[in-house]
């Protein structure tokens, strides 16, 4: 057990560790230093001081070193929570970012959230009902649901909510508390406005999820175990449930290992199309205006959220299969 | 209500009667099962014989009514006997509440795979205490006394500490033990063992089937074992149905199958055992060709592209009738009847013999 | 026992043994090649979605032939024209055509607003003329399966209605389906080489070699890949041609996109691994690359196929999301994503509706291939349930 938990945690360290020297890498790829971009824009205004503000950061971020010494003294800030200055709001990128990341995740974990909330019923109705009207019907638009990407479906919900409510169905919050402070208020206006940009993002994990959890329970219906239970006398949905559907949930669990990280990739584009204060769009208009500090920190902290959001999934899993709590032996793919 | 058939003079537990279940499929239909009878007496092991796809499984998930679909019970009588009434299984809706009642509590039914026949999320403990309370009342704490006694009575050491355990940490044997107390928790008066030992190396297979004849004498229960293998049917049948191609082929006890066997299949089954007694070097008698795909079933006697001594014209035309041979003796074969050539047009519906 | 389990496959699929006594000489036999044939063939959806497919890349191929209007001619005064649609019958029968379109700037809103004349009629024709171009690469011609009798197409026809620009959205879209097809088969290729090679790698020998490449695929897998394809996208040169960028693009994509295939290789090689024929290869003294090749490859290449099939949707798309953010193909490249990035925001939404159309063959595109690819990969598999 202990073997498993530290194979994962082993493995998430590595993959921050991936993410972080890829996020360097988006740091360092266009042409010139960071310091030359924020000198060329500062350009206009340039003054003495500014420039001499400029040549301090050079040698703070140690741009006049090698590589490797750079990405080291990048890490080690880092790790203290400094995540440089973002060019283009000259602001802390910490400040700039905000709680948008906060956002950003409770945006991916509802959307997670229900992607399980459909996907496990649909998928044992469809196993257990299996080739009716309704079974048919699921699996269409399972199909459907996989061929649409999310930020297409987005822009559709856009359409049909100006279409047929017309008003813009997009956002987090009410415009009137879009800026306003944390309180019970706005707390109920983001549950309030965070079930649509949730189901759309849903929607492509919910279709595989629910292929996914069909197969799987068709494959344990035919196991002995189920005949089995049912030679005890127990009642078909009390069996359902107790057996094949519990032991179909273990792939079902660990398939967040890579669902979550396609949600969270997804709510990147789906925030620009549904304007949600996520980090989205800040990301985008980051990239766009080459402010790579800022990109590169918002591709880390993404990263290093959704390893994180695998390793509880992990835990989940373990506290589900008893053989991975014993043997320690992962047979997680 | 159908004669009994048989030299005991008490009524069975358990007589099926003219059972037929078909599978249908687009391909077409496979008659998995059509037109088996036995009886099943207490105290008494009736064994179920016959090659690989013969039905025999099919025959013991019939009368439990765990046939899925695209199966189907089509035809015939599964009477159970309880208390002074008779009940017809295949009549009863197979999820209902009494149905699910006499599953696992008048007829336990112990599997082939002990290795996926658990559940492998689930302790023993807790498969086998739900066993037990579905079919008793009782508190938890006494449910799992129970099961611990059960667990103990199958010769399984430690019953407590196993009752925590999850399948995949016991041994092949000790699964099939756990299995057989599972089945038992209901106290059955039927015990169904479908190829309970297949599995199993050749000791762990002696031990249960010595378990199987103890736990009988001990609580007087029917068993009905399924089997290919002859060895297992000599040492623990007392009667015996030889199973081909969803037929009965013969009937009758198990002396009178090994020492005068009459069908031609069963004679050839016996045949292809090897012997101590035989002579050095002789060959090794096989049944010629294989068992057909169920689509491409044979006209008359299925047996017949098989047998020797079949009779052009009239074995692969017309199906035989059970025939009687002795009391609790029956064989389904045109050699045995009276005018092999004209009597066998009778329609099966007049059931000159037993329907 | 399988009697009460599972519904028979038939019995061709089932049962290919050598033909005995009793009528089992009935039984044809089937090559592998046929079985997979036939089951796939069962699957109407999958059947389906191969002719969609092939159709797409019909049009990819004769784009040009197909579009009326060159898809880079702008005008300014043919700027978002709602779709017009053609009116296939006037009183004299079947004759297609459409009404001029009148614009005029509304003086409130500073829009264009546009009215049918429906005093006068432009016949359209077939197989006529209109701007240049070379067809399948060699042939210079000017031939379009539809124009306008007298008169450029461009200054009149507007089906699906035109962009800001002016550009015939209707003739943008077919061409563009030559973009958004090809950069999924290139990207698919590199996929393919990295997968089946990494994979196959580690299906084949297993040990600390399949660990590396095993933990490299999770890693892979456990990153939001969007952020990072944004990142690397947005930092290619803005200098860089069109062609450049697509390649880049590609790439970028193809990195991403090769786990899954490897996983796949992966999984059949290390099932494969065991078999007898290829332990006696082994001991026959066959070369790993022999083995792999000549052995192994040729027994996967189905499902290599059926895999590729499903990834190729995933590169559509992939390419669709970073063109629709403005950070993979530029204009004056055409792609469906490109012409998605007009339809981006809310107020285009809510005045140009018709600007979401390329929605449609993207989904189309990606379905048609799901489609396929499921049926390929269940085909894949004859013996299989």
């Amino acid at each position: 057990m202990l073997t498993y938990l530290a194979r994962r945690a082993a493995l998430g360290m590595l993959t921050i560790w991936a993410i972080s020297l890829l996020s360097f890498v988006i740091i360092q790829l266009p042409p010139g230093d960071f310091v030359t971009t924020y000198i060329a824009q500062l350009g206009q205004t340039a003054t003495g001081s500014s420039l001499e503000e400029a040549q301090a950061l050079r040698r703070a971020y140690g741009l006049d070193r090698p590589l490797l010494v750079q990405y080291a003294t990048w890490i080690s800030r880092v790790a203290r929570g400094d995540l440089g200055m973002s060019l283009n709001w000259k602001r802390p990128v910490v400040d700039v970012i905000g709680d948008r990341i906060w956002l950003t995740m409770v945006v991916s974990i509802a959307a997670m959230v229900f992607t399980w909330l459909l996907a496990l019923p649909i998928g044992i109705y469809s196993a257990v009902r299996r080739y009716t009207l309704a079974d048919h019907l699921f699996t269409f638009v399972g199909f459907v649901g996989v061929a649409v990407p999310s930020f297409l479906l987005a822009l559709l919900v856009m359409y049909v909510g100006l279409v047929i409510f017309g008003a813009d169905v997009g956002g987090l919050f009410s415009p009137e508390l879009a800026h306003a402070p944390w309180g019970w208020a706005k707390f109920k206006d983001l549950l309030l406005h965070l079930p649509l940009p949730a189901a759309v993002l849903a929607l492509g994990g919910t279709a595989q999820l629910f292929r996914i959890m069909r197969a799987n329970l068709l494959d344990e219906l035919q196991k002995p175990y189920v005949l089995t239970a049912r030679a005890k006398g127990l009642s078909e949905p009390r069996l359902l449930l107790k057996y094949p559907v519990r032991v179909a949930l273990n792939p079902f669990a660990s398939s967040i290992g890579f669902l979550f990280p396609q949600i969270v990739s997804g709510s990147v584009i789906v925030s620009m199309v549904l304007s949600l204060p996520t980090v989205g769009p800040l990301l985008l208009d980051a990239l766009h205006a080459q402010d790579m500090f800022l990109a590169g920190a918002i591709v880390l902290l993404l990263g290093i959220l959704t390893v994180l959001g695998t390793l509880i999934s992990d835990l989940v899993l373990m506290w589900l299969d008893p053989r991975i709590r014993h043997a320690g032996r992962g047979s997680v793919r | 209500m159908p004669q009994v058939l048989s030299g005991q003079g008490t009524t069975p537990v358990l007589s099926v009667r003219d059972l037929r279940t078909y599978f249908f499929s687009p391909e077409g239909t496979t008659r998995a099962v059509d037109g088996v009878s036995f009886d099943l007496f207490e105290r008494r092991t009736l064994g179920i014989v016959g090659e690989t796809g013969c039905g025999k499984s099919v025959t013991a998930r019939s009368i439990l009514r765990l046939i899925e679909p695209p199966g189907r019970i089509v035809g015939g009588e599964i009477l159970l006997r309880r208390g002074d009434t008779l009940v017809d299984l295949a009549q009863l809706p197979p999820n209902g509440r009494l149905m699910r009642s006499i599953r696992g509590g008048d007829i336990g039914l112990v599997f082939q795979e002990p290795m996926t026949s658990f559940s492998p999320v689930h302790t023993i403990g807790s498969q086998i205490i739900e066993a037990i309370r579905l079919h008793g009342r009782g508190s938890r704490r006494e449910a799992r006394d129970r099961a611990i006694e059960l667990l103990r009575m199958v010769g399984v050491s430690r019953p407590r500490e196993r009752l925590a355990e999850y399948p995949w940490q016991l041994s092949g044997g000790l699964r099939q033990r756990a299995m057989i107390a599972m089945a038992l928790a209901g106290d059955p008066r039927v015990l169904i063992a479908d190829e309970p030992t297949t599995a199993l190396d050749v000791t762990t297979q002696a031990q249960i089937l010595h378990l199987l004849r103890s736990l009988q004498s001990r609580t007087g229960m029917a068993i009905i074992l399924i089997t290919h293998d002859l060895g297992v049917i000599a040492e623990m049948a007392d009667d015996v149905v030889v199973m081909y191609l969803g037929n009965v082929v013969e009937r009758g006890p198990v002396d009178a199958i090994f020492h005068a066997p009459k069908h031609p299949y069963t004679r050839a089954l016996l045949d292809s055992i090897p012997r101590l007694e035989a002579p050095a070097r002789s060959k090794l008698e096989t049944i010629r060709g294989g068992v057909p795909h169920p689509f491409n079933r044979p006209t008359g006697c299925p047996f017949h592209p098989r047998c020797a001594r079949a009779i052009d014209g009239l074995c692969d035309e017309r199906e035989p009738e059970p025939l009687p041979l002795a009391p609790g003796h029956e064989v389904r074969c045109h050699l045995y009847g009276a005018d092999p050539i004209g009597r066998a047009r009778d329609d099966r519906a007049e059931g000159v013999i037993v329907g | 026992m399988s009697e009460g389990t599972s519904q028979a496959p038939p019995p061709e699929a089932r049962d290919p043994r050598p033909a005995g006594r009793d009528g089992e000489g009935r039984i044809p036999f089937a090559s592998q090649r046929r079985l997979i044939w036939w089951r796939f063939r069962r699957h109407r959806l999958a059947v389906a979605g191969g002719a969609v497919v092939l159709l797409l890349y019909l049009v990819a191929l004769f784009a040009d032939f197909l579009a009326y209007a060159d898809p880079s001619a702008s005008d300014g005064h043919r700027s978002l024209i709602p779709p017009q649609g053609i009116d296939l019958f006037d009183e004299d029968g079947f004759h297609p055509h459409v009404h001029p379109l009148i614009g005029t700037r509304d003086l409130r809103t500073f829009e264009r607003v546009y009215r049918r004349d429906e005093g006068r009629e432009i016949p359209l024709c077939f197989l006529c003329r209109g701007y240049e171009y070379t067809l399948l690469g060699i042939i210079r011609t000017d031939i379009h399966l539809i124009g306008v009798e007298r008169g450029r197409a461009e200054a009149s026809l507007a089906i699906l209605g035109t962009d800001v620009q002016g550009r015939d959205l209707f003739s943008r879209m077919v061409v563009a389906t030559r973009t958004s097809l090809t950069i999924g088969i290139v990207g698919v290729g590199i996929s393919l080489v990295l997968g089946v090679a990494l994979g196959g790698i580690s299906g084949y020998h297993g040990g600390v070699v399949d660990l590396v490449i095993q933990r490299v695929i999770e890693i892979l897998r456990s990153i939001p890949v969007i952020p990072l394809w944004l990142g690397l996208a947005a930092a290619l040169p803005r200098s860089w041609s069109v062609i450049q960028v697509y390649f880049a693009i590609t790439i970028i994509i193809s990195l991403i996109g090769w786990t899954e295939l490897a996983r796949v290789v992966r999984g059949r090689f290390l099932a494969l691994r065991h078999e007898d024929f290829i332990v006696a290869a082994e001991l026959a003294g066959c070369s790993p690359r022999r083995i792999i090749f000549v052995h192994m490859v040729p027994l996967v290449a189905s499902h290599i196929i059926a895999a590729t099939t499903l990834a190729l949707p995933l590169m559509i798309i992939s390419e669709t999301a970073l063109s629709f953010l403005g950070l993979g193909l530029r204009p004056p490249a055409v792609s469906w994503g490109v012409l998605l990035q007009q339809a981006s925001n809310i107020e285009a939404i809510a005045l140009t509706p018709w600007l979401i159309l390329p929605v449609i063959p993207v989904v189309t595109a990606v379905l048609a291939f799901n489609f396929l690819g499921d049926g390929l990969r269940d085909a894949a598999d004859p013996y299989g349930i």
